[in-house]
């Protein structure tokens, strides 16, 4: 039972993480209940792996790397990429169907509902990520750095997945409607994720490109993921990365949380 | 977990109004959705907010709710401010949208659990709250179905009951039966009646004249962001529309004046003409003798009619008196006021 007396600031505080797990619950109670959706959420990944590995591993020189081992890393980037795309749909979704609404004239946390969102969606590419190990893994993928430094490199993958999420929220929070936030959500990733070194390696690009491949944040994650789970530089590609990620939190979580509270 | 008044304990409400508002303002770019609307509503009423689309209803129920910001003006919720006290007011009301807002891949008990953990009710009293409300609502069965597979007049009921979940002491109804069929709405109104007891003070906004009547003890009638008459709905029928009226259409334009003179002393209101239209509507309350006798002074008078009936006063009609234009303020408007209306009585006639 929460005091009555509590300044309403203090209240909001107090409730936040509460708050957001019920919110968090519900947008993963999805899942249960369409199961179709898990399963072709998770099929899509798998053949997309299969894909990339059997029809460009041959082609591309990945310096002496078997082509899985180069790929992987940045596929786990790649996935919680995407997957935090899913957030703005989401939100969108929620905002036409009257829920955010509703949610507002809760005396609920105010940063709940995209916080629950963003955790959610999280906790389904941290699943996802861990998938793709395993398939990886069955095609003959190896951690060469030891356990600790694979786990590292999880938890930065999804870190990194974390702070798109708040991009992805914001986007959602500003479209409005389900169509424009499919298309808003993913447009700009594909250039991000494509123009890096996640498929290929950067110097294999044009010049102008490289330019932009390597100040990419997705470079810096994907380079530090790699050298996390097979060994090379991680202290330089990690600053940048974390510098990314601090920066991207501290600019779109504020931003999207005022976007939620003046909706009109 | 005590109290009436919900959740937090029992927030004191202080003497007065549960809902003022004075001279509220907004403008979405250059309409002006409210201009300057002053209502005080008293604790443990119904108040209907009567009012054709556009009129500025639903601004005004996002405003009290929290939802928007007022450019000017003051709005009080039991007392509290619902710009500086926000977080306050949200703990003393429920909202019903104009769309129910429930979650389709959850199941009802969920629905209502849900809302109640985010009104801080507690684990178990939030599902002790859920499986009442659902109770009550006649969903029981239906508990643990995704709210996907609910019927439209369910999906609503589920809707209110969320509002209801906190025991809120002002709730807020944005046109609770739009969109129901006349069984649906019937039920729903039966629900509202019954639960809304015990002191609890709601604001309902409506198109329809017949349902303000028949939920709310006092009506505010809106049109273009302006309050621009209020009473009960007995008062506001006596002053536009009687129990029912008696329409009638002048086959002769040119003789309408001729004919209200006839029919003048009739009726227990003013009569109303549209000499452009030649069409003229008398209040009455004690209907088909009165219909006789227009029948026949009209034929003393030799004045031929075109059509004549006897029917329930509408918001139209109820417009008309008041402002002398029809509920629309746009041609588009009327056009879907008038394809509503029509599905209405198709509804009605339907077996």
């Amino acid at each position: 039972m929460i005091n009555s007396k509590l300044m309403p600031s203090t209240y909001r505080l107090v409730w936040t993480i509460p708050d957001t797990l019920v919110i968090a619950r519900r947008n993963l109670l999805r899942f249960v209940r369409l199961p179709q959706l898990l399963i072709f959420s998770t099929v899509q990944p798998v053949m997309l792996l299969l894909l990339f590995n059997y029809v460009f591993g041959g082609a591309i020189n990945a310096g002496g790397l078997s082509y899985i081992q180069f790929l992987l890393p940045g596929f786990l980037v790649q996935i919680v990429v995407f997957g935090s795309a899913q957030t703005s749909v989401g939100l969108a979704e929620d905002l036409s169907r009257g829920m955010i609404d509703r949610f507002r004239s809760l005396p609920m946390a105010r940063s709940a509902v995209l916080a629950g969102r963003t955790l959610a969606d999280t906790l389904r590419y941290t699943f996802l990520v861990l998938l793709m190990i395993g398939v990886g893994s069955i095609i003959g993928f190896r951690f060469h750095n030891g356990i600790p430094f694979a786990v590292a490199a999880v938890m930065l993958s999804v870190l990194f997945g974390f702070a798109f999420t708040w991009i992805s929220a914001f986007i959602g929070m500003s479209v409005k409607d389900v169509e424009t936030a499919q298309v808003a959500g993913f447009v700009w990733i594909f250039p991000i994720v494509f123009a890096s070194s996640m498929f290929v390696p950067v110097e294999t690009m044009p010049g102008w490109l490289q330019a932009f491949a390597k100040i990419n944040p997705v470079t810096a994650t994907t380079d530090t993921v790699r050298a996390l789970s097979l060994g090379g530089e991680i202290i330089t590609p990690l600053w940048k990365s974390l510098a990314w990620i601090g920066g991207i939190l501290l600019v779109f979580l504020p931003m999207a949380v005022r976007r939620y509270r003046r909706i009109q | 977990m005590t109290g009436e008044t919900g959740i937090i304990g029992s927030m004191p409400i202080p003497d007065g109004a549960a809902i003022s508002t004075e001279r509220l303002q907004k403008h979405f770019g250059k309409i002006k959705a409210l201009d300057g609307v002053s209502l005080v509503v008293q604790p443990g009423t119904i108040t209907a907010l009567l009012g054709p689309n556009g009129s500025g209803k639903t601004t005004f129920v996002r405003i009290l709710t929290t939802l928007l910001q007022p450019d000017a003006g003051q709005a009080r919720v039991a007392g509290h401010d619902v710009v500086r006290d926000a977080q306050v007011v949200r703990n003393l009301i429920g909202l019903a949208g104009q769309y129910p807002a429930v979650d389709e891949n959850l199941t009802g008990q969920e629905n209502l659990e849900m809302v109640g953990r985010l009104y801080h009710l507690g684990g178990k009293e939030a599902r002790r709250r859920a499986t009442e409300l659902l109770e009550n609502f006649s969903l029981t069965e239906a508990s643990n179905r995704r709210a996907k597979t609910y019927s439209g007049g369910m999906r609503r009921r589920l809707d209110l009951a969320a509002s209801l979940v906190a025991k809120p002491p002002v709730l807020f109804l944005d046109e609770p039966t739009a969109g129901l069929d006349p069984r649906s709405r019937n039920a729903l109104w039966e629900i509202i009646t019954n639960s809304v007891t015990g002191g609890t003070t709601v604001l309902l906004t409506t198109q329809y004249l017949e349902e303000a009547d028949r939920l709310a003890n006092n009506i505010a009638v809106l049109d273009n962001g302006h309050i621009i008459e209020q009473g009960t709905a007995q008062y506001l029928k006596e002053c536009c529309g009687g129990d029912a009226l008696i329409q009638i259409r002048i086959a002769d334009r040119a003789q309408t004046s001729l004919a209200v003179e006839l029919l003048g002393t009739l009726g227990d209101g003013k009569i109303k003409s549209v000499p452009e239209t030649g069409d003229i509507s008398i209040p009455v309350v004690g209907g088909t003798s009165i219909l006789a006798e227009v029948v026949r002074r009209l034929d003393t008078g030799g004045i031929m009619v075109s059509d004549l009936g006897l029917r329930q006063p509408t918001l139209d009609d109820v417009f008309l008196a008041l402002t002398g234009h029809a509920t629309a303020t746009s041609e588009e408007s009327t056009a879907e006021t008038a394809v509503k209306k029509g599905r209405k009585r198709n509804e009605r006639n339907a077996p």
